[in-house]
């Protein structure tokens, strides 16, 4: 093959690369949305809402010199305990959504691999990802022992159904021609997974991904919420002890503080996202 | 069903014997075709659209059991070009190529330097590290191509490789296949749907008829290789052209 000059070169043109590059009104937009919000936000805590009932909604000014300037008051009071909180939430999040991902891929590839069983599970998943784990909770304490299990189990009940369902639609996406070309080399089944399957659902895996990171971080919320242990207390439980004490300036920033902990998960997955796939797989916005 | 995997005795590389298709559906899609094609020689089979172009070379592969007659083919060493590129979005061009190796099983050396071997003989150096995004039609063709040529494969099928690309960057593809064909001395059959490619590139035209599929009118084209791109204007390939556009009017009633 080495013997003879190498043909024409093609001039046939590259397509130039074109990606979605930052610009300025990429950052405009969300700071507009912000002071949007925050407008909003006084609007509602120094009008809307009469006079009496304003404790419940502090002034943003309010939040940020009672709630984040403090650090810590007693009483599970200030910041210091509230990040306290939110770090043990977080780890049962980050945990919980690990397994989450096992689960849930090992899942989508049985499924994937097999039409019967992707036939008997479908039901069961809908189920679950419907079902109000508020009203689960005393079986899963009847049957779970400890907090911490209890906890992960929540999480992965709300955050497995993307997981599941986005990995198994990407792993049934890859073209019939490219199955031949498999076919044709006499692949193995496993072979096929890793090689065509897998890489083209990873676009899916990763959407699926994203939503369940999100998930994950509700779910930890609504986990310490409803099992707690004495000592130790999630976000969730935070919340609960400074809504029910009406504490405003603490508990807007707990909830403040938990939505950022999940955006920031979000982010993430999206910047690992565009870091592994993102040199080749194509989003067409139509225009 | 019927096939064997032993090459005939003579240096037959691929042969059809009274080869008949009938898909579970019912659908006839080939009737009694009997054709062989030696290493070295380039047979294009041309006819109507849902004939069982793609059926035969199916059949051929493997991928699609014949119900009757009999195919014999050496199934280790087929090369498939698909109608479209089929490369991997997600692999760069040499990685695309080095794929059929890889599949196989080859030492990592050894699959990049056949790569490298293949890109250029296609005439994509340079490009190696590009994503198929990024390439134009004729170029995704080419990496194709070049990924069948890894394995050095005796036989080669081709369904229509050219047909979406535009006419200077087929005659232009046209020519480098005939290039690789003289140099690997591979036994090839290709479908397409345009007569003058198929004169230009064969050695034999076979016509075939509308479903079920049999080979209606067999050509044999006298030009000798190296072919050159004026050949398509000379009285001689107009007039061979004539003939099989005559034979397929024929096979379209
Ligand atoms: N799996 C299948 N089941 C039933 N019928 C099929 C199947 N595959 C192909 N056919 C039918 O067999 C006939 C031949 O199909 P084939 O794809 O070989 O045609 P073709 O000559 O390649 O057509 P074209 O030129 O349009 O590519 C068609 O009528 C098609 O509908
Ligand atoms: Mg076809």
């Amino acid at each position: 093959m080495s013997a003879v000059n190498p043909i024409s070169s093609p001039v046939d043109e590259v397509i130039p690369d074109r990606r979605d590059k930052f610009s300025f009104a990429d950052y405009v937009g969300p700071v507009v949305v912000f002071l949007v919000f925050i407008g909003f936000w006084y609007l509602l805590s120094t009008v809307v809402l009469p006079e009496q009932k304003r404790f419940l909604l502090p002034t943003p000014h309010t939040v940020i010199k009672e709630g984040f300037f403090v650090w810590n008051s007693g009483e599970r009071r200030g910041l210091q305990p509230i990040l306290m909180s939110l770090w043990d939430s977080a780890k049962v999040a980050l945990l919980g959504l690990g397994i989450t991902i096992v689960m849930g891929m090992s899942l989508a590839v049985l499924m994937s691999s097999s039409r019967w069983l992707e036939r008997a599970t479908w039901p069961y998943l809908v189920a679950v990802q419907s079902a109000p784990v508020l009203a689960l909770t005393p079986l899963i304490r009847a049957l779970i022992d400890g907090t911490q299990t209890q906890r992960l189990l929540v999480v992965v009940l709300i955050a497995i159904f993307p997981i599941v369902s986005n990995t198994l639609f990407g792993l049934l996406s890859a073209d019939k021609s490219q199955h031949e070309l498999f076919t044709l080399q006499g692949a193995s089944k496993w072979t096929r997974l890793v090689k065509l399957q897998f890489p083209a659902a990873l676009p899916n895996i990763f959407v699926g991904l994203r939503i369940s990171a999100g998930l994950a971080v509700i779910g930890a919320v609504v986990g310490d919420f409803y099992f707690r242990q004495g000592g130790v207390v999630g976000i969730g439980a935070q919340i609960d002890v400074y809504r029910n004490r009406l504490w405003g300036p603490e508990l807007i920033t707990a909830i403040i503080l938990a939505s950022t902990l999940g955006l920031v998960v979000f982010l993430f997955f999206g910047w690992v996202s565009r870091r592994a796939i993102g040199k080749w797989h194509i989003i067409n916005r139509g225009h | 069903m019927n096939n064997s995997s032993s090459t005939s005795p003579s240096s037959t590389l691929l042969s059809f014997e009274n080869v008949s298709m009938t898909f579970d559906d019912g659908t006839k899609a080939l009737d009694n075709v009997s054709f062989g094609i030696n290493a070295s020689e380039f047979v294009t089979v041309v006819g109507p659209s849902g004939c069982g172009k793609s059926t035969l070379l199916r059949i051929a592969s493997n991928l699609e059991a014949n119900t009757g007659g009999t195919c014999s083919i050496d199934r280790n060493s087929i090369g498939y070009v698909f109608q479209d590129a089929t490369l991997m979005p997600w692999r760069t061009v040499a990685r695309n190529v080095e794929l059929i190796a890889e599949l196989h099983k080859l030492p990592k050396a050894e699959r990049h330097q056949l790569a490298a071997q293949a890109i250029e003989l296609v005439g994509l150096s340079g490009f190696e590290d590009k994503y198929p995004r990024q390439l134009s039609g004729g170029m995704r063709m080419r990496a194709s191509l070049a990924r069948s040529l890894v394995m050095k494969p005796k036989v080669f099928l081709f369904d229509e490789p050219f047909g979406a690309l535009d006419e200077i960057t087929r005659e232009r593809l046209n020519d480098e296949l005939l290039r690789l064909f003289q140099h690997e001395g591979f036994a090839g059959l290709f479908i397409t749907h345009s007569i003058t490619e198929a004169v230009y590139m064969s050695t034999k035209v076979l016509v075939m008829s509308a479903r079920p599929g049999k080979i209606i009118a067999e050509f044999d084209v006298p030009f000798a290789y190296p072919r050159n791109h004026d050949l398509r204007y000379e009285a001689e390939f107009g007039e061979l052209c004539g003939k099989i556009s005559h034979a397929l009017r024929g096979a379209h009633q």
